[in-house]
């Protein structure tokens, strides 16, 4: 007697288990794909923020590469880069770095590079700085990130690579020092990674 | 007083979610940092308890004592699951800011609170008015003190309303203070917990006064 009142209760949440299995796989399916779609427009915009679309005219959200020695970007994980190319030839590369030294964690980065060597531009795409302080890294919050708009290696030169309370040529921002000088660095790592590895880049 | 009323008033003030039972505190203390993440998750709580509520109700008769729990949980847990991923397809830029939140929404202990309590004993036209009007009380504190700690900490309102309402509501920012130089232990977590306790307090005190005039009406002698 005890047995079947076990067994009727087990079925039940069995079934309820399986038609809710069900209902969440189905929705999964039928999502699927726009879903995969969404991410890829999301990339492709935020890549297109770095590099004007007239630019280039390869599929770039899918010319992508791993790149070798990911620590020398200072990261620990594999770091993803995307190549432009205009008729087949070198346009730009765009890496998906950190700056492993925020004020509060890792600063996840779009860093884009011509292949001159001269920055197309950078983005912050995640971070967990303070707000109304560090987090004028954004651009929606501030225009602060657009000073590395076509700087390079050379301009400022190597030792001028740092914020202004550093003696450098970048500026920091109001009550935050920690958080520019992390991206600083991560961007003048991802340029001199550029130099170093920029003919297996494209291969 | 009907019973539709008296569902109303529990849901909005007697016997608020977040007020009274103190219940969805996680998710309610960490998205309020402004009114719009706040209205954001306020809405999708909302939606998941209007439809846990009635689910609930519909099998209330099929599901036995002992196996209550569990399945209410999956009920929750298989909701919650597909609205994240209807979010994901069909409003992806919303789903950006507050992805990370909705998962939140299962740990909510309201949600299975109301099912517990309420939906399970009744039908399901009061299940799913109780469902929307708890709904509704949680969103307006999450709406309220969102507000507050945006006005407090950042001196603006309804910043970055583009990301719920669209393009259209790109204008929709009011800026309060000009050269606001920003408080900004009100958007840090421990502002959470203060502008929580003030709203709590001044319902009491709401509540106090409420009661003060009704006794000195009850005590003044009648002519």
């Amino acid at each position: 007697m005890n047995y079947k009142q076990i067994l009727i209760s087990g079925f039940l949440l069995w079934l309820f288990a399986v038609i809710g299995v069900g209902l969440v796989a189905s929705t999964f399916v039928a999502t699927e794909d726009r879903i995969a779609e969404n991410e890829r427009q999301a990339l492709l915009k935020a890549l297109q923020e770095l590099l004007p679309p007239d630019r280039f005219d390869n599929d770039i959200a899918d010319d992508r590469i791993l790149l070798p020695h990911p620590y020398k970007l200072g990261s620990s994980e594999p770091v993803t880069a995307w190549r432009a190319r205009k008729n087949g030839d070198p346009v730009a590369v765009i890496f998906k770095t950190i700056a492993p030294e925020g004020y509060n964690g890792a600063i996840h980065l779009l860093v884009g590079i011509y292949v001159d060597g001269s920055l197309a531009g950078v983005r912050v795409i995640k971070h967990n700085e303070t707000p109304g302080l560090g987090d004028g890294i954004e651009i929606r919050k501030s225009d602060w990130i657009r000073q590395f708009d076509g700087k390079s290696l050379s301009h400022p030169p190597a030792e001028q690579w740092k914020v202004r309370r550093d003696g450098g040529a970048f500026d920091q921002m109001t009550g935050a020092t920690i958080t520019p000088r992390a991206i600083v660095k991560a961007v003048r790592n991802a340029l001199a990674y550029y130099d170093e590895h920029k003919e297996e880049l494209f291969q | 007083m009907s019973e539709n009323t008296v569902i109303i008033e529990n849901g909005l003030w007697k016997n608020n979610v977040a007020l009274v039972q103190l219940l969805g505190l996680c998710p309610l203390l960490a998205v309020t940092n402004s009114a719009i993440n706040g209205l954001g998750l306020g809405l999708a709580t909302l939606a998941t308890l209007v439809l846990s509520n009635t689910l609930v109700s519909l099998v209330r008769n099929l599901v036995r004592q002992e196996v209550r729990l569990p399945v209410f949980v999956l009920i929750i847990a298989c909701i919650v699951t597909t609205i994240e991923l209807v979010m994901q397809a069909w409003f992806y830029e919303l789903y950006l800011v507050l992805g990370i939140f909705i998962p939140l929404i299962v740990t909510n202990c309201s949600i299975v609170g109301r099912a517990e309590a309420f939906a399970s004993r009744n039908p399901v036209g009061p299940a799913a008015l109780d469902g929307f009007m708890m709904g509704l009380g949680f969103l307006l504190v999450l709406l309220v003190l969102g507000s507050l700690r945006e006005a407090i900490g950042a001196g603006t309102l309804f910043a970055q309303a583009e990301l719920l309402f669209g393009p259209a509501a790109e204008g929709w920012k009011l800026t309060l203070f000009n050269d606001y130089g920003g408080f900004l232990i009100a958007v840090l977590p421990p502002g959470a917990f203060f502008g929580l306790a003030l709203l709590i307090a001044g319902k009491n005190l709401i509540e106090e006064r409420f009661a003060g005039t009704a006794r000195a009406l009850a005590a003044a002698p009648a002519h």
